[in-house]
């Protein structure tokens, strides 16, 4: 499994530590077709490589984004990046957002902190079809308001007449007009119709294990609640052992479950 | 069947040797016998048999000469067509950019098809060949075949052999990969050492196998022959030392996920590793990233790695399996049970290694039926643990 | 003019209460409306209302001297404000003020502690309804105070 080499584009600082890098195939042209929720593994020379999840629009297909937060020696490296470097990708894996079982339904996205990022390909391809689909809402949740990731976009989302878009931090300088309060709080009240709504929740593992128990209680329906899971990867592909949750390989029976299918597993400690 | 001589054995090595292949086979080096390159029959442990214990093994003297008198070693035969280490590409820094590049040379490599030398496994035990077909369904039965397994494997020959007397630590049968030679084989011998006598009940398995023997002298066996084969095994069957009740053990371990019993070993277990190195199925790696001085130029290999180890499951600052009890539990839920929804069986042949080499002589068939006890109190046992066909 | 007690009966917080409680708790309600960034009220003050809010958006804050003043919550139509007034020593531990056109409905807490002591009927369905509201701040504060958003390294 050889990484294909890609050029970065564009480097944008969304947050003091987020960023998103585009990319461009190296040699030839090179589509990249990929499903909302898939993920890549990028590889920076003589560093390492990190599953990273594409953020970018599946109908421009050419152009590969990522967005990512500088946590460790990989992710650090690629934040010192330059327009011109080149980085590996293998990919994509993974499983995607159920976007076709949603037509017809409400469909109701809770990102929690960078979990938005994985969830924005999802709602590119929600609006490029939207009459298909009932209500969207958008429940994003973030540490503060300077952490807000894609901000121009989702005022742009906000602005829209067809879809929902509520904000909340976990706290805020005086000043802040949006909400302050856990993203999990935002479900009670959201604008859709449990019995027919689709729910795709991305964030750390702890909200989403709230963000269900929330959903559940409006009365989604558990196998209409998809989460998306990680653990330690090392190959993306199935043979390395490393992402085992329980009998699934995180790369490849996931990264998205739908919840019925992993709610025995979920509750396990040290799994 | 066919029926070799053993003064003839090293003809039939020969025939192998003709056809270019390089032959693995049981060696005595030291105090074990391992798996390594025999250039002759002399190379192979004439006369040696083990004792093995949880947490011993030692070499001794058989009463006789069988070259096979003996069970499985540390090693297993996975490390030639799944090396500890293997180069997976270089990478060489060409201005702002980097050049990835296939690897060429070197010994566990993605070498260039014509440049591989098949390999021959002389004197796999039974056990050892299911690992095989197991090991068949991880790296390639999958959307991502390993491009190194599959053209070794391709490529390599397999001359089977029938346990002729249980191990210490076996218990294939209750697995069901044992002691004679499931499919999968080119050749299988039986080994019968009787007074003067000593020759090899030799069965073809496949057209490769077959042509091997063209040349070879053998002759033709009976349905007496088929007898004694029958009957060894059936006496290796019935000596064998442990056993594993499979039946439902997806569901029983399920039910045992916090069952105390894990506390129990999580005391006696050291997270030393040497299961799954030992293991003949284990296939987990870790990728490593190796660079010169200059950073010039860059390597990624895969290596062995374990699941009982402090990192193997690291994310965002911390590990999912802190405890030794949980990675316990995770190496043998996963061999027992998850295998089976993974890829279609157990992942555990009953080879016995894992109980030899353990430090603390822990025995997964013991600890399966400990928490078989515990779990037959459980009021959800008997609906969901019914008997079914396969574990 | 708005019937009050229509309000107060048919909201989802006071559900449950039988007419003549209704008719009491009305007795010590009044409407009321806050402008944008009208403090309601400061930490430390006594406490002697809580407020139903019908629309707008009021932030809970925390003042800070090198910080300034820190949002920890903000609550919105619908939403309960302020149980202090119930629990000694009956002052308030948070400024509150209204980030947009806020009206409420404030009821009375002097009148109401009052009105609890000699009918313990009320006090009882009240604190019950007050115990659900604090144990969901509490449970929303809990997660927050995770962190989860944070980086680890």
């Amino acid at each position: 499994m050889l990484p294909q080499i890609y050029q970065v584009q564009r480097v944008i600082r969304e947050t003091h530590d987020t960023f998103t890098l585009e990319l461009l195939p190296s040699t030839r042209s090179h589509h990249f077709p990929f499903a909302p929720g898939q993920f890549n593994m990028l590889y920076i020379f003589g560093v390492g490589e990190v599953p990273i999840s594409i953020s970018g629009d599946p109908s421009k297909s050419k152009l590969l984004v990522h967005t990512t937060r500088a946590v460790g020696s990989v992710t650090n490296a690629m934040y010192r990046l330059k327009k011109g470097d080149t980085i590996g990708i293998r990919g994509p894996y993974g499983s995607s957002w159920p976007i076709g079982k949603a037509i017809g339904n409400d469909v109701v996205l809770v990102a929690g902190g960078i979990g938005l990022a994985p969830l924005r390909p999802a709602v590119y391809q929600l609006l490029s079809r939207r009459e298909k689909f009932g209500k969207i809402v958008i429940l994003y949740g973030t540490r503060t308001p300077a952490d807000i990731l894609y901000r121009r976009e989702l005022e742009q989302w906000r602005s829209r007449f067809d879809l929902e878009v509520y904000i909340t931090v976990d706290r805020a300088m005086s000043g802040w007009r949006g909400s302050v309060g856990v993203v999990t709080m935002l479900i009670p009240k959201a604008p859709f119709d449990p019995s027919t709504a689709t729910a795709l929740v991305c964030g750390p593992e702890i909200m989403m294990r709230y963000a269900v128990t929330e959903l559940q209680k409006r009365g989604v329906k558990t196998g209409d609640i998809y989460v998306s899971l990680e653990r330690n990867m090392k190959c993306g592909i199935g043979l390395c052992g490393h992402c085992q949750y329980g009998p699934v390989f995180i790369c490849r029976d996931g990264a998205v479950f739908s919840y019925s299918d992993i709610k025995h597993l979920f509750p396990r400690r040290e799994l | 069947m066919v029926i070799l001589e053993r003064s003839h054995l090293q003809q039939f090595l020969s025939a192998i040797q003709k056809r270019s292949y390089r032959i693995i086979g049981p060696t005595q080096r030291g105090t074990a016998i391992v798996l390594d390159e025999i250039s002759s029959a002399d190379d192979l442990p004439a006369g040696w048999g083990d004792e093995q214990r949880p947490a011993s093994y030692r070499l001794r003297r058989n009463d006789d000469k069988r070259l096979f008198g003996h069970a499985a070693g540390p090693e297993s035969w996975k490390k030639f067509l799944f090396p500890p280490s293997l180069d997976l590409f270089s990478g060489k820094r060409a201005g702002k950019s980097f050049e990835v590049i296939s690897p060429q040379n070197g010994r566990n490599t993605g070498a260039a098809d014509e440049k591989i030398v098949p390999l021959a496994f002389f004197g796999m035990r039974a056990c050892d060949l299911q690992a095989l077909r197991i090991h068949d369904a991880v790296f390639m039965n999958c959307a991502y075949p390993d491009p190194y397994y599959r053209s070794r494997r391709e490529r390599l020959l397999i001359v089977a052999v029938t346990c002729s007397s249980a191990g210490g630590t076996c218990f294939c049968d209750s697995m069901g990969s044992g002691p004679a030679a499931g499919e999968g084989y080119d050749l299988a011998l039986t080994e019968i050492l009787r007074g003067d006598e000593h020759y090899f009940l030799v069965e073809t398995g496949s057209p490769r196998g077959a042509e091997i023997l063209k040349g070879v002298p053998v002759k033709a066996a009976g349905k007496a022959e088929e007898e004694e084969k029958n009957r060894l095994v059936q006496g290796v069957r019935k000596s064998m030392g442990r056993s594993l009740d499979t039946r439902g053990l997806r569901e029983m371990l399920d039910l045992c996920f916090e069952d105390s019993q894990w506390d129990d070993v999580a005391k006696r277990c050291l997270a030393c590793a040497n299961c799954t190195m030992v293991c003949p199925t284990c296939f987990c790696s870790t990728v490593e990233d190796v660079t010169d001085l200059t950073g010039a130029q860059a390597e990624r290999v895969r290596k062995w790695d374990s699941c009982f180890t402090q990192e193997f499951t690291y994310i965002h600052g911390g590990s999912v399996r802190p405890s030794i009890r949980s990675r316990y539990r995770q190496w043998l839920t996963h061999k027992l049970a998850h295998w089976v929804d993974q890829f279609g069986t157990s992942g555990c042949v009953g080879c016995g290694r894992c109980i030899t080499w353990c430090p603390a002589g822990i025995d997964i068939t013991e600890e399966a039926g400990v928490l078989r006890r515990h779990a037959a109190l459980d009021p959800r046992y008997r609906k969901e643990t019914e008997p079914h066909g396969k574990p | 003019m708005e019937n009050l007690e229509g309000i107060i009966r048919d909201h989802q917080f006071l559900k449950g209460l039988d007419q003549n409680t209704i008719s009491l708790v009305a007795g010590c309600a009044a409407n009321v409306r806050f402008d944008p960034n009208q403090l309601l009220f400061r930490e430390g003050e006594e406490a002697n209302a809580f407020y139903i809010i019908r629309q707008g958006k009021i932030a809970v804050e925390v003042y800070g001297a090198e910080r300034g003043p820190i949002i920890i919550d903000t609550l919105g139509e619908g939403d309960i404000l302020g149980w202090s007034w119930l629990i000694p020593p009956f002052h308030w531990h948070f400024d509150a003020r209204a980030v947009d056109l806020t009206r409420a409905i404030a009821l009375d807490g002097r009148c109401l502690r009052t009105k609890c002591e000699s009918d313990h009927n009320l006090g009882y369905e009240l604190l019950k309804r007050f115990a659900q509201v604090m144990e969901d701040r509490l449970q929303a504060t809990r997660i927050r105070l995770l962190d989860l958003y944070a980086v680890k390294s």
